[in-house]
């Protein structure tokens, strides 16, 4: 066999296999989509549940999932920002680098389940927090730190050494070349990475089961006072998410629509993610090209 | 007789145990461009990373040596590397304009030092582009990124956005090795215009080039200075053998 055959062969098989993986994809994506698109409608996103009739819509896990995305960004990127500068831009290249890299590759493939059993014992027990959106939030704060600061790490390393050197040159302080150069020039970048990792956020389950917890009290949304028990904004009542949802359904749903209730979740869930993932390339795009050009 | 603005004195230089720069003695006369020419490797650009400090910023690098700067001491426990930088500019081998427009590029150094008043600004901004011989191509333009123009403004900008923080010094590393030969004499046109008002130190590697603009020139080979004299003295009737056989081609 020579050795364009060979290749012709390797070719194909590599294109058979990625094909494969794309129809996996979109065979389990159509799954999803055609059983639970049906069950859309404005009833189904905005009502409360229901834990015995039918009929309940997703409304309040929804905008829990909502609520614990944005608080767990607002911990979380500050200190993965920080982390990334950090160690992209003064950390020499030494064993307490080396082993700050190595802790945040081990906390970033740490099973979720593990996440949130710690976030249990630590903060829903030894805090006092109990089962609520704080402890979720920073059960989702770990699970999203390693991930996040190594994807703003990188987005650092595409600037090119030519940028600081230019800012330094310039007479820029080591922080002002970060601070006014390479940050605004790796915005785009970080802010893909950033949309991203809140799609992972947004789906996450197994690290929020335990700490933010699987109950979802009825809200009143008149009430913006954080302090009141029914109040949307209160981060210390229990607040189940979409992701939760699904999986309890499934485990001890006991209404009767339940089937339709899942999918339906699935559904919003998938297309919320899906719009994570077209936002993130979308605004990375338009926010380079307007930094870039004309 | 000139002032001396810039003065090396028994310049060593290692990465590591490797020594680049074995002990160089050079002055620099106010005003003017001197060349430095050389094989590659022969530590030009160290010798010029280490004229503002540039070296700093590379890991296991020692420097021995005494070079002053109007009479200070440059590498003086006190000295300033920011303050230094200000006034000893430099332009590099590729374009580095940052991705930004035109007008924020040429007042990056100004708008951080904390300039606000906008009529000021666009004086500078004016200015600049004027004396590095660009803002006729750039002045309907100003808002637009800088990446989208060609190599050659792109390094004109540069220059002007050094010349935006009023240096004293200019260093240049081989700024013209990176663009077409058009852009390579707008360059050199702007270099000769700027002889007057600031101390160039350039780069090159473009021996046509050197005895085009250079006031001086001064020949490197492996870590030394070997020779320094006026351009003219070096390319017609240079005092050391191994200058005359780089000159006349036989190695480099
Ligand atoms: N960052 C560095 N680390 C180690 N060695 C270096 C570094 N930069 C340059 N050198 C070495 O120092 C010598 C001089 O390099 P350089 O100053 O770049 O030469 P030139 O600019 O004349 O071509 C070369 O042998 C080069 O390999
Ligand atoms: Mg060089």
């Amino acid at each position: 066999m020579n050795s364009k055959t060979q290749n012709k062969i390797a070719i194909g098989g590599l294109y058979g296999i990625a094909g494969l993986v794309v129809l996996i994809l979109l065979a389990l994506l159509g799954y999803i989509l055609a059983s639970g698109v049906p069950q859309l409608s404005w009833h189904f996103l905005t009502a409360p549940g229901k834990a015995f009739l039918k009929g309940g819509g997703v409304g309040i896990q929804l905008y829990n999932s909502f609520y614990l995305l944005i608080l767990a960004m607002l911990i979380s990127f500050p200190i993965a920002l920080g982390a990334a500068i950090y160690l992209y831009e003064y950390a020499k290249d030494n064993w307490v680098t080396t082993t700050i890299r190595t802790a945040i590759e081990i906390l970033s493939s740490l099973p979720s389940v593990v996440v949130g059993l710690f976030g249990f014992l630590f903060f829903v027990v030894k805090l006092h927090l109990g089962f609520s959106i704080l402890s979720g939030a920073f059960a989702l704060t770990f699970f999203n730190l390693p991930l996040l600061t190594r994807s703003i790490e990188d987005s650092l390393r595409t600037i090119s050494d030519v940028q600081r050197e230019g800012g330094l040159a310039l007479g820029l302080s080591r922080w002002e070349t970060v601070t006014r150069v390479i940050l605004p020039a790796a915005v785009p970048s970080i802010l893909t990475g950033v949309i991203l990792s809140a799609g992972r956020v947004f789906g996450e389950a197994a690290a929020l089961i335990y700490t933010a917890g699987q109950s979802a009290p009825a809200l009143d949304f008149t009430d913006w006072n954080p302090f009141n028990i029914s109040s949307p904004l209160n981060p210390m009542r229990p607040a189940e998410t979409l992701a939760v949802h699904i999986w309890k359904i499934n485990s001890e749903g006991i209404m009767p629509d339940a089937k339709a209730i899942s999918s339906g979740s699935s559904a919003v869930l998938v297309i919320a993610i899906l719009l994570f993932n077209f936002a993130a390339r979308y605004l990375g795009k338009r926010l380079y090209k307007r930094l870039t050009s004309a | 007789m000139k002032e001396e603005i810039l003065t090396t004195q028994d310049l060593h230089l290692y990465y590591g145990d490797k020594e680049a720069l074995k002990g160089i003695n050079l002055n620099f006369d106010e005003k003017g461009i001197t060349a430095l020419i050389g094989p590659s490797g022969c530590g030009k650009s160290t010798y010029l990373r280490t004229l503002n400090r540039m070296n700093d910023l590379i890991p296991n690098v020692t420097i021995t040596g005494t070079i002053k700067f109007k009479g200070d001491d440059l590498y003086a426990p006190s000295a300033d590397t920011v303050q230094i930088r200000k006034e000893i500019g430099m332009v590099f081998q590729q374009p580095n304009p940052f991705p930004f427009s035109i007008y924020d590029n040429v007042i990056y150094g100004l708008r951080i030092a904390g300039e606000k008043d906008k009529e000021k600004l666009d004086a500078v901004v004016e200015k600049s582009l004027r004396q590095a011989a660009v803002w006729d191509e750039v002045k309907d333009h100003l808002h637009e990124s800088a990446l989208a123009l060609s190599g050659g403004q792109q390094q004109r900008v540069c220059i002007a956005r050094v010349l935006a923080v009023s240096p004293e010094i200019i260093l240049l590393d081989e700024p013209t090795s990176a663009l077409d030969p058009v852009s390579s004499s707008q360059i050199e046109a702007t270099l000769l215009n700027l002889r007057h008002d600031y101390t160039i130190i350039i780069v090159t590697h473009n021996l046509q080039q050197a005895s085009r603009i250079a006031d001086r020139t001064a020949f490197f080979m492996n870590g030394e200075l070997i020779e320094v004299d006026q351009t003219k003295n070096i390319f017609m009737n240079p005092a050391n053998k191994q200058t005359e056989d780089y000159i006349s081609g036989r190695f480099g």
